[in-house]
């Protein structure tokens, strides 16, 4: 029994539950916001993206960090899954913000958006993740060098951040933001629900990608057994563990 | 310590034999220089864009002496000489990180007052004690992330790119401060004193990194 | 119990894969202080992957690999100054002299300055010393690499084809370093089996990365001598 499946379908019905209620507040209950408008509502959707994909970065990070102490493959796959899944998100996180910029400042990309521009860099920096594992052929070296850079990449996001916010001499005045807790009621609790759902939903194809994975390759090792090792055609280059 | 001493002993050595890296980055600073004042089409710059360009300048340097910094201990078996040692793997780290810091150190000897003819407005005398300051906290990180970024690129196929595109976006905190630190420093009739906000930004992100490197140095070499 | 009581070398079951590829497959082998072992097989046979292990460079995947009774690769920082090796790569510098590489080389092992002058004049070479090892012949190389891997005075050598690119003078000049006149523990490998078997007093011939036979030189027939290079 792959371990990867275990809780799939439950996780599965959870975050299909909690997205459709997300959406439905998000278009029915949750107040027409005065400046923005109708097209403010993209925050319901943008701001989970980034919060979830951040975690995913540091998570990855953190996964690598149990392989680097272990040397157990399992904890190389969760941090390939999570920042694969990470980088996902990322890219509609991205997305969303842009169309977001575009409606409330008029701009699809402001530097002035500290929150924004770190992301991006973030973005740039684990897009090399592919990259490098893809170039790294044996297995187990992929897996050990794709780990320090996860590390290292962990710490940079709230580093980063840091940075960024500070070389921004000044922040937009935004009618909405997360730190300063101007949100009224209602539009928090939309937002919570929509930051739970977004994060199931992380969880879900993480876990989805991690069964597949794990059962391809448990099929694999499978058939070399059965089939003998020379009937079953070597691996090609790959960036995912094997 | 010794093992530190004998590999950077070592590498200054390898470089004074073969002067194949720091001239390089030399040289391509000043034809960076050139390109900037055709580029901008300005004969003089000074505040942020003079900062600007510089570290942007030493940036690109430096990545080309970190796509050398291991690649005689991979091609000629310096890491197995090394790994077949009794001696501490952080020696590796700390003595590579001080070549690129020298190398550094050096390019910059050349390329500050290079630009200062070619680029900056005359009268930044004073501002010459806050410019190494910065530029030795920076050099630190450059040369931290850059060992970390060249032990994990000379391992992959595609080296000379993988080291750039994992090394720059990593360095931007540390291009950030640099730049805005030394903003104010190339103002004509500017203070002269460097931000304090920017060097502590700067020494934050040396420090973390320094402690991120010393702990995952070790599982580079080990195969 | 002093580790001079356990066999240099103890090898159980030891494995190592690389990706799906098993390079060594249960190789279990005890060679006792002072002996020399020789390893045959093909290329790709798995004599390179031991001896990179052996040099705790590589870490084993599965069994027991020990040097000296200290476990690799858990023990390797206790045994590790006490590996010669002489593989394929010279480990050497190609723009530092003969020497300045030989005094790397004394610095990381702590051996004193003075030794780098003996080994050089040991193997012929003190006159060149100051040339760039890239101007020297492929001999003069391997000669200087004979000196590096006796510099710290090891007792275990890893020799992989110690005397390729040798002439016989050479060769005869480096025998009493590294040669069974040494008195050290020696793991050999060569193509020629003839003269490995020769200088051997116990023979692993690896196939596939299996164990094809490991006992005593005259108890490896010629046909099954024939079967290992096949």
């Amino acid at each position: 029994m792959n371990p990867h499946t275990r809780h799939l379908r439950g996780l599965t019905i959870a975050t299909a539950v909690t997205i459709t209620a997300a959406l439905a507040l998000v278009f029915f209950y949750a107040p027409l916001d005065v400046n923005q408008g109708f097209v403010q509502k993209i925050f319901y959707v943008h701001v989970p993206l980034a919060i979830v994909s951040l975690c995913g970065y540091v998570l990855g990070g953190i996964f690598a960090i149990g392989y680097l102490r272990t040397g157990r493959r399992v904890w190389d796959m969760r941090s390939y899954c999570a920042i694969h899944m990470a980088l996902i998100f990322s890219i509609g996180g991205i997305i969303s913000g842009s169309i977001w910029a575009k409606a409330s400042w008029g701009h699809w990309w402001v530097w002035s958006e500290p929150t924004l521009v770190s992301y991006l860099i973030v973005i740039l920096l684990f897009a090399t993740y592919q990259p490098l594992r893809f170039s790294i052929e044996d297995p187990e070296r992929q897996a050990r060098y794709a780990a320090v850079f996860a590390v290292v990449g962990a710490a940079f996001v709230p580093l980063n951040f840091i940075a960024v916010r500070l070389s921004t001499a000044f922040v937009h005045p935004r009618v909405l933001n997360l730190e300063g807790g101007a949100l009224p009621g209602s539009m928090k609790l939309v937002f919570y629900i929509s930051l739970l759902g977004i994060a199931l939903l992380f969880a879900t194809l993480m876990k989805y990608e991690m069964a597949a994975k794990t059962m391809r390759i448990e099929t694999r090792r499978l058939r070399r057994r059965l089939l003998g090792d020379d009937a079953v055609r070597p691996l090609g280059r790959s960036a995912a563990p094997s | 310590m010794k093992a530190t001493l004998a590999v950077l002993r070592k590498d200054l050595l390898l470089e004074l034999r073969t002067l194949e890296t720091v001239p390089a980055m030399a040289l391509f600073a000043v034809t960076v220089f050139v390109i900037f004042h055709f580029g901008l089409n300005r004969s003089s710059l000074s505040g942020q864009l003079a900062a600007g360009v510089l570290t942007a300048t030493l940036l690109f340097a430096a990545m080309l002496a970190i796509n050398r910094l291991f690649v005689a201990e991979r091609e000629q078996g310096g890491f197995d000489a090394f790994l077949l040692a009794p001696v501490d793997r952080t020696a590796m780290l700390v003595a590579k990180a001080t070549t690129l810091f020298i190398f550094l150190a050096v390019l910059e000897v050349i390329a500050v007052p290079a630009f200062a003819l070619l680029l900056a407005p005359p009268g930044l005398g004073q501002a010459v004690p806050g410019l190494v300051l910065i530029l030795a906290l920076t050099n630190l990180a450059f040369a931290v992330i850059g060992t970390l970024v060249s032990a994990i690129a000379v391992q992959t196929r595609a080296r000379d790119l993988i080291g750039p595109i994992i090394g720059l976006p990593l360095m931007i905190p540390a291009l950030i401060a640099t730049a805005r630190g030394l903003g104010p420093l190339l103002t004509v009739h500017g203070s002269g004193a460097p931000p304090g906000k920017w060097l502590a930004v700067l020494g934050l992100y040396d420090l973390v990194n320094a402690l991120l490197a010393y702990a995952v140095f070790d599982f580079l070499l080990e195969d | 119990m002093s580790p001079d009581s356990h066999a240099a070398i103890e090898l159980r079951g030891l494995t190592r894969h690389f990706g799906e590829r098993t390079a060594l497959r249960e190789v279990s082998v005890e060679v006792p202080a002072g002996a020399t072992l020789a390893v045959l097989g093909r290329n790709g046979a798995g004599k390179s992957t031991l001896l990179r292990i052996l040099a705790t460079l590589l870490r084993p995947h599965a069994g027991v690999a020990a040097l000296f009774g200290e476990e690799l690769p858990r023990r390797g920082w206790a045994v590790r100054g006490r590996i010669g090796l002489l593989g394929h790569d010279p480990l050497l510098y190609r723009d530092l002299t003969a020497r300045e590489n030989l005094r790397y080389h004394a610095r990381l092992h702590a051996v004193e300055p003075e030794r780098v002058e003996e080994v050089l004049a040991a193997v012929g070479m003190a006159r060149r010393g100051e040339d760039p090892v890239r101007s020297l012949s492929r001999g003069m190389v391997q000669r200087v690499a004979v000196a590096r891997a006796i510099l710290h005075r090891p007792a275990l050598l890893l020799l992989d084809e110690p005397r390729a690119n040798l002439d016989p003078g050479a060769s005869a000049l480096i025998e009493p370093l590294i040669g069974r006149a040494s008195g050290l523990t020696r793991v050999i490998t060569s193509h020629d089996p003839r003269s490995a078997l020769a200088e051997a007093d116990l023979v692993l011939a690896l196939r596939d990365g299996a164990v094809e036979y490991v006992g005593p030189p005259d108890g490896l027939s010629e046909t099954a001598l024939r079967e290992v290079y096949a």
